[in-house]
């Protein structure tokens, strides 16, 4: 359907309009159709900046939610949900996401970044309290022993931590299973507009979404446009102060399985190349590649395994996070217009299961309960009136 | 199934050079790709490490990896991207290449 927008019969027409056609989006939109809501998918096109198309593919967990322990449980329990949902993506899609769980690495290459890495491992541990949180601290000794049959570390890898969690996936695949099995549940899409506006109507009654070919009534609407939801979110009475952060990746030439595992920054793909990443810079909205960044990535991959040196880089890439000041997700529903609700993360892949089964699901029923208590853009201060002021840049999470 | 359209110009001292693919003879016009030695020859020239189908050079412009063979001992070379040169040992791949020449223990 490409034409006569807002012409469908009432029975037809969508009780949702999601606004973004990258990872988040799409699994809201996954999530909504398997409750049984009419969803149209609002996507920018191939022009936008698609976190979702540069993503590392990592369902990661060891270092996630240091300081706020909710954060790290919402990931975790992502991760254990993943099997789940690539699963239930193979059965209405036919394709497989790719998901491999095998637990995670951290390579430390000095005595003070082990050091700090067992503490901060320790700390997570102490914050999980019951719900507990498994790692191990392996120094080089036990690390040769682990890995033995798997390819030489590097002489100045130290130690490393492992956790049971982390694993990775084909993110493009993830990306094309979620678009087929919501449009196999009836999901539309609307592809190469991006939303201009989305405009409460007064008296409370539904969205006006507004795009270049016109405008449609949605009675709810969820922002899920990675960086475009600092401006649509204002719309709606939501703070979502969401900001670039670069990552720059590198792919080798494909090989015979030689990584069984992902690391924090190297995996090899079920197609037999290797990603090395990821670099974590602000650079604004520029997302080209740069030779000293892509450098240092190459350096540390061949610090971590030495024959990666011996591998031919075929492609590499920049993508854009989506970052908040602290690193969390954003999930609200706006205070001031009903039915706007806005879901923003850096974590497309690692929360899509949480995005599906959990943040969905609660949309669909109209309340997101206390358990996402720690994303509400509550805690961002309310806008200065007549002002668009930027966030001021924290440094990074763990 | 493949013909240099310099075969037209029947110029019988067009300088060519010789190289081995599979152990056997093959012979371009200097400067053309060693893909050129695999499409005149005939047949795949590698099994996708992938699906194991069959595959041949096919972008001719380094894009889509479909021609990648071993030259010199060196395995993932991609053919439409090196110049032919005599004495090229080139060998066609069957499935990936091993990551090992890296190190195991």
């Amino acid at each position: 359907m490409t034409v006569g927008i807002g012409s469908a019969s009432p029975a037809s027409r969508p009780e949702f309009a999601v606004v973004g056609g990258g990872l988040v989006g799409w699994s809201i939109a996954y999530g909504l159709a398997r409750q049984g809501r009419r969803v149209v998918v609002h996507d920018e096109g191939d022009i936008a900046l698609r976190a979702a198309r540069g993503n590392f593919g990592q369902v990661w967990v060891q270092d996630k939610g240091a300081g706020v322990p909710e954060y790290h449980r919402l990931t975790r329990e992502s991760a254990v949900q993943w099997s789940d949902l690539a699963r239930g993506l193979r059965d209405a899609s036919g394709i497989d996401a790719g998901l491999q769980q095998p637990g995670g690495f951290s390579f430390c290459f000095d005595a003070a970044a082990f050091e700090a890495r067992a503490r901060l491992m320790r700390r997570m541990q102490t914050e999980a309290g019951d719900f507990g949180f498994e790692f191990e601290m392996l120094d080089r000794g036990s690390l040769d022993r682990r890995l033995s049959g798997g390819p030489a570390l590097g002489p100045k890898v130290v130690g490393a931590s492992y956790t049971p969690y982390d694993g990775h996936v084909n993110p493009l695949r993830l990306l094309r299973a979620l678009y087929q099995s919501a449009i196999a549940l009836g999901a539309t899409h609307r592809f190469g507009a991006p939303v201009d506006a989305v405009d409460p109507v007064v008296g409370g009654d539904g969205f006006e979404v507004r795009t270049a070919w016109g405008s449609a009534w949605v009675p709810q609407v969820v922002l899920a446009a990675g960086l475009g939801n600092e401006r649509l979110a204002r719309m709606v009475g939501i703070r979502c102060p969401v900001r670039p952060v670069r990552g720059q990746i590198l792919v080798t030439e494909k090989v015979q399985p030689v990584l069984s595992f992902p690391t924090a920054d190297i995996r090899q793909t079920d197609e037999g190349g290797l990603l090395l990443g990821s670099s974590q810079e602000e650079a604004g909205f520029d997302d080209r590649v740069t030779i000293g960044n892509s450098g240092a990535i190459a350096r540390r991959a061949i610090d971590t395994f030495p024959f990666i040196g011996d591998l031919r880089i075929v492609r590499s890439w920049a993508a854009l996070r989506v970052m908040t000041p602290d690193g969390l997700p954003v999930y609200e529903a706006s205070p001031t217009h009903p039915g706007a609700w806005v879901v923003s993360c850096h974590s497309g892949v690692t929360l899509a299961a949480a995005h599906v089964h959990g943040v969905a699901a609660a949309i669909a029923r109209g309340r997101l309960p206390p358990q996402y208590a720690h994303c509400s853009a509550a805690r961002f201060a309310a806008p200065a009136p007549g002002t668009a002021g930027k966030e001021a840049h924290v440094p990074q999470p763990a | 199934m493949f013909r240099s359209l310099r075969d037209d110009d029947a110029d019988p001292h067009r300088p060519e050079v010789t190289l081995s693919v599979d152990g056997e003879p093959c012979t371009v016009p200097r400067g053309a790709p060693v893909a050129s030695a695999l499409l005149q020859r005939g047949a795949a020239s590698r099994l996708s490490g992938l699906s194991g189908s069959p595959r041949a050079p096919y972008c001719m412009m380094g894009v889509c990896f479909e021609c990648v063979v071993e030259i010199d001992g060196v395995p993932n070379q991609q053919a439409c991207m090196v110049v032919a040169e005599t004495g090229m040992i080139v060998r066609c791949q069957v499935g990936h290449r091993s990551a090992a020449g890296c190190a195991t223990r």
